[in-house]
């Protein structure tokens, strides 16, 4: 077998060689290390590796699968998000202003699949805090489309996209905020899962809005993701958010077709403004799969789509305004100690060691906050989100599912949004519903528009991960739409 | 100052650090005073990036205890919030504590005369505490920090602004005191910053309705400093007002050393603390069935055990009162009472002997004491030695007493010598008492009780009158 063959597995076939004995967990890990070495000059999926871990890790899963008792991601390449705290490994949330924070623990998502006996590849790169829809806000450099290097990733997940679609690691963790796993996934042709708001404990998630944040894997198959997102699911004592909640019993249960449930179409999202004339028509094709795989295709519709940007573009900064406030030179990270006082110290550090958008946020967060405009804002806000959410609710009672385009646009050249703010949060509009409301959602592959891909978005009720799961598999079955391994060069 | 003209209005902002094992939102042991700093400490309460806080449930039982027992009202739903500052003893830029849906409202505690209404018991986490080296925070050349307090859970009591006076302020605090200590919610130890009074102070012409402006003091460590501080404060403000001047609204800290107050922080400016919802702590619901066992748990309150202690032992209200403050006291008190012993004198071996030391005997041995010292078979001065070995030995004092031949001595005519000899050895006093200066007699009787213990004190006091007459 070629290392370019090893690089293209997913996690059922790579564990049965593995099982076999026909490769080695280091033999995978040689491959991705060696088409890293290949790529990711170009790509720019990583912001930094660890050889200490792989090789632990690979090594541990290779006596384990000689031992007979080897556990379900033995030897899997795992690339991890930079929002994703790891013992020892330096994790910046893509920004400044902790270069060189450490943590001195990790976080209960990655520690499951640690358990699982994955094997971290490295750190990927994402947007300054999980902020942004293209990676271009990291505070290190852009990370480009595996599929067109010109263009973006997505974000604010993209380097786990990139490095998942361009054959530079098996899976990766991403996190969603507003649409951060979804969209990357999407515009770079992988499948992307984000969980009901309380599946995944955010224990180590370096956070950004933390009523709205959770984690979910990227891969290249939606079995793939139904795998890593049950083994890191569940009910963690360190984060009092989280819920042993049924709807995960995805292994047994999602292999049962669409025939017979009932698919809604929002049509605030169907004619969303601003949606490119060649994902719509990927997304009819892909309505016209579903429904020759038997689902009933429903009109539906969420009339408060409109205020859901606006409600998000309050809530979300607000929250991590204060989320932010910890960044103050004092602890950790950056510190301008020279700083002639207290005041001074804060505002230099965090002057120095924030980007644009994040100081942006902090800003709106706080003015939304403050004293005389809470009401009108961010009070205003989380009334449009309970509107939202009964949205969903009612919706829900005509449908199984929510199916539409996870992005109206197809990657955008790089640096065409930069100066546009507005545009860039755009970019969110069918995504950040279902963190509002707290829904599970997944992005599949569903052909391309002009050679780029294109994500379906289906949405379920919450806790219906295996519903979600369920329509996302038999698209892909029925459509014989898979997610490719990128050539890159 | 005059009585007449003006009116003190005092409320009480107490906060309590309930008695638990471990922190308000991490398992990190709650340090002792003198533990060197940041050695209880971990990656949530330093507020590390990735952590979360989860909200410990002793607390919230100590606060829900507390509550109960303040007749509060608990609301079927209450949530944390963030309350967002930088500051460097504060790691996470924002204290998780309670705004707008606190755990428990509408309550009152009684003081004396007065029922003090108590708008709302929260929980909130405590901050860290900076050491500078220099001045304030501003003007320091550095500035330590010590986060071994940050995190550890708090309990704001609020009161409505219903005390009228600095022995009314500080009766509250000690009641509250007692009052925690009772229920096990608290140790409720102003010294070590278990219980921190911090009163708000305004005063007005008498018959007024209208609030005067307050201010806040801070740094107070006892219910003596508390009372000192009110009473400067009082002061300080009607002199501002009298000549002519207006208080200003702002938060004063109190000088032990200089016994007096002083600006810290204006509150001109309103502070924004940009409260929030917590996203972290999901809304409690609180299950009502958990509260009505919390209630029914409670023990018997002070007030009412007070009380009862008149009406059932004839006790004085000062002896309940001094008796009460104390659970292990007034426990000791029923159990020698249980055991046999007269009441009035059990009261008064613990309010005069024991309370003082804090050395408690079992109440067996006390009642056995208080009958031995009660039917003359040996002296009071004689009883408190026994007492001690009984404490420390945790022997019963009819064996201490046989065992040291303990007896008290009332034969005539040893004491009839006894007394003659002091009154020779000291002329003086002899003297002066028959000039008629009736006090001398004390220090003649502190010589014979000197020279034998266990002299019967009132043969031997009849003994010097009839000599010296």
């Amino acid at each position: 077998m070629t290392s370019s063959d090893l690089t293209e597995l997913g996690i059922k076939e790579a564990s049965r060689l593995l099982r076999l004995g026909s490769i080695s967990a280091s033999d995978l890990v040689t491959a991705h290390v060696e088409r890293i070495e290949r790529l990711d000059s170009h790509v720019k999926a990583y912001l930094r590796f660890t050889p200490e871990l792989w090789e632990k890790q690979a090594d541990e899963a290779d006596r384990r699968i000689r031992q007979g008792d080897a556990p379900p991601l033995a030897g899997i390449p795992l690339a991890v998000k930079d929002v994703l705290c790891v013992r020892g490994v330096e994790t910046t949330a893509g920004s400044r202003i902790l270069r060189g924070f450490k943590p001195p623990y990790t976080g209960t998502a990655v520690a499951r699949l640690f358990e699982a006996g994955a094997v971290m590849l490295g750190v990927t790169n994402c947007d300054e805090f999980a902020m942004g829809s293209s990676t271009e806000n990291s505070g290190y450099f852009p990370t480009r489309n595996p599929w067109d290097l010109d263009r973006v990733p997505g974000g604010s997940s993209g380097g786990s996209a990139a490095a998942v679609a361009a054959g530079e690691a098996m899976i990766a963790l991403g996190t969603d905020t507003g649409g951060s796993i979804r969209q990357p996934a999407a515009l770079c042709g992988v499948v992307g899962m984000k969980p009901t708001y309380g599946r995944v404990s955010r224990s180590g998630l370096i956070a950004f809005a933390s009523s709205l944040d959770q984690i979910g894997p990227l891969t290249r198959s939606v079995d793939d993701a139904a795998v890593v997102l049950s083994l890191m699911s569940g009910l963690d004592p360190l984060d009092a958010t989280s819920s042993d909640r049924p709807g995960m019993e995805v292994l047994n249960n999602f292999g049962g077709g669409v025939k017979g449930m009932r698919l809604g179409v929002p049509r605030e999202y169907y004619d969303v403004k601003g949606i490119e004339a060649g994902v719509k028509s990927a997304i009819d094709a892909a309505l016209a799969d579903l429904r020759i795989a038997g689902a009933e295709i429903v009109d539906v519709s969420l009339p408060h789509t409109d205020y859901g940007l606006a409600a998000y573009y309050i809530i979300a900064p607000a929250e991590c305004s204060s989320n932010l406030a910890r960044f103050d030179g004092v602890k950790y990270g950056l510190s301008e100690v020279d700083a002639p006082n207290i005041t001074d110290e804060y505002l230099q550090t965090r002057r120095k060691g924030f980007g644009t958008e994040v100081r942006r946020r902090v800003m709106l967060g706080t003015y939304a906050l403050s004293s005389g405009y809470y009401d009108a804002y961010y009070l205003k806000a989380q009334k449009v989100r309970t509107l939202i959410k009964r949205d969903f609710d009612e919706a829900f009672k005509h449908c199984d599912a929510i199916v539409s385009a996870t992005s109206p646009t197809v990657a955008f050249p790089i640096g065409s949004k930069t100066q546009d703010p507005l545009s860039m949060y755009l970019c969110d509009v069918l995504t950040l519903g279902g963190n509002l409301a707290g829904l599970p959602g997944i992005s599949v592959p569903c052909g391309t528009s002009d050679g780029l891909p294109v994500g379906l978005q289906v949405l379920g009720p919450q806790w219906g991960e295996n519903v979600v799961l369920r329509v996302a598999r038999a698209y892909e079955e029925a459509s014989e739409v898979r997610a490719e391994v990128a050539s890159v060069v | 100052m005059s009585d007449r003209d003006w009116e003190v209005v005092i409320g009480m902002e107490v906060h309590v650090q309930p008695r638990t094992r471990s922190k308000m939102f991490c398992g990190c042991a709650i340090a002792e005073l003198n533990a060197a700093p940041n050695t209880h400490v971990c990656e949530i309460c330093l507020g590390m990036p990735g952590v979360l806080p989860v909200p410990n449930k002793a607390a919230i039982e100590a606060c829900l205890k507390t509550a109960l027992a303040l007749n509060c009202e608990i609301p079927r739903h209450t949530k944390f919030d963030r309350k967002n500052y930088m500051y460097p003893d504060l790691p996470k830029g924002y204290q998780i504590s309670q705004y707008d849906l606190p755990m428990s409202v509408n309550g009152y505690l009684v003081v004396g005369a007065r029922t003090v209404r108590i708008r709302r018991v929260h929980l909130e986490e405590d901050t860290g505490k900076l050491i500078h080296a220099g001045d304030k925070l501003h003007k320091a050349w550095e500035s330590y920090v010590d986060l071994n307090r940050a995190g550890v859970p708090l309990m704001e009591i609020v009161s409505e602004p219903d005390l009228r006076s600095a022995d009314e302020a500080r009766d509250y605090a000690m009641e509250l005191q007692t009052l925690l200590r009772t229920l096990g919610a608290s140790n409720a130890d102003m010294e070590k910053g278990q219980l921190r009074a911090e009163p708000n102070i305004s005063i007005r012409r008498a018959g007024s309705e209208e609030l005067g402006v307050k201010t806040e003091l801070k740094n107070i460590n006892s219910f003596r400093a508390l009372h000192r501080a009110i009473l400067y404060e009082v002061e300080r403000q009607t002199q501002v007002l009298e000549s002519g001047g207006s208080v200003v609204q702002e938060t004063r800290g109190w000088s032990e050393s200089e016994q007096r107050t002083f600006s810290q922080r204006s509150k001109e400016f309103a502070d924004d603390y940009r409260y929030f919802p917590e996203p972290d702590i999901p809304p409690l619901e609180l299950d009502r069935a958990w509260i009505e066992e919390l209630r029914a748990a409670l023990p018997e309150l002070p007030g009412a055990r007070r009380g009862r202690l008149v009406t059932q032992y004839a006790l004085s209200s000062s002896d309940a009162a001094r008796i009460v403050a104390d659970r292990s006291l007034a426990d000791l008190f029923e159990e020698a009472a249980a055991a046999g012993a007269p009441a009035k004198q059990t009261a008064n071996w613990i309010v005069g002997e024991i309370a003082p030391t804090g050395k408690l005997p079992s109440g067996k041995n006390l009642a056995e004491l208080v009958r031995l010292v009660g039917d003359g078979s040996i002296t009071r001065d004689q009883g408190r030695e026994v007492l001690m070995e009984s404490v420390e030995t945790g022997r019963t004092p009819a064996e201490i007493v046989a065992e040291h031949g303990y007896a008290q001595l009332s034969d005539v005519s040893e004491l009839r010598v006894l007394a003659e000899a002091v009154i020779d050895s000291n002329p003086k006093a002899a003297a002066d008492f028959r000039a008629g200066r009736k006090q001398a007699m004390q220090a003649l009787m502190a010589d014979l009780r000197k020279r034998a213990p266990q002299a019967n004190p009132k043969i031997a006091n009849e003994l010097l009158l009839k000599l010296l007459g």
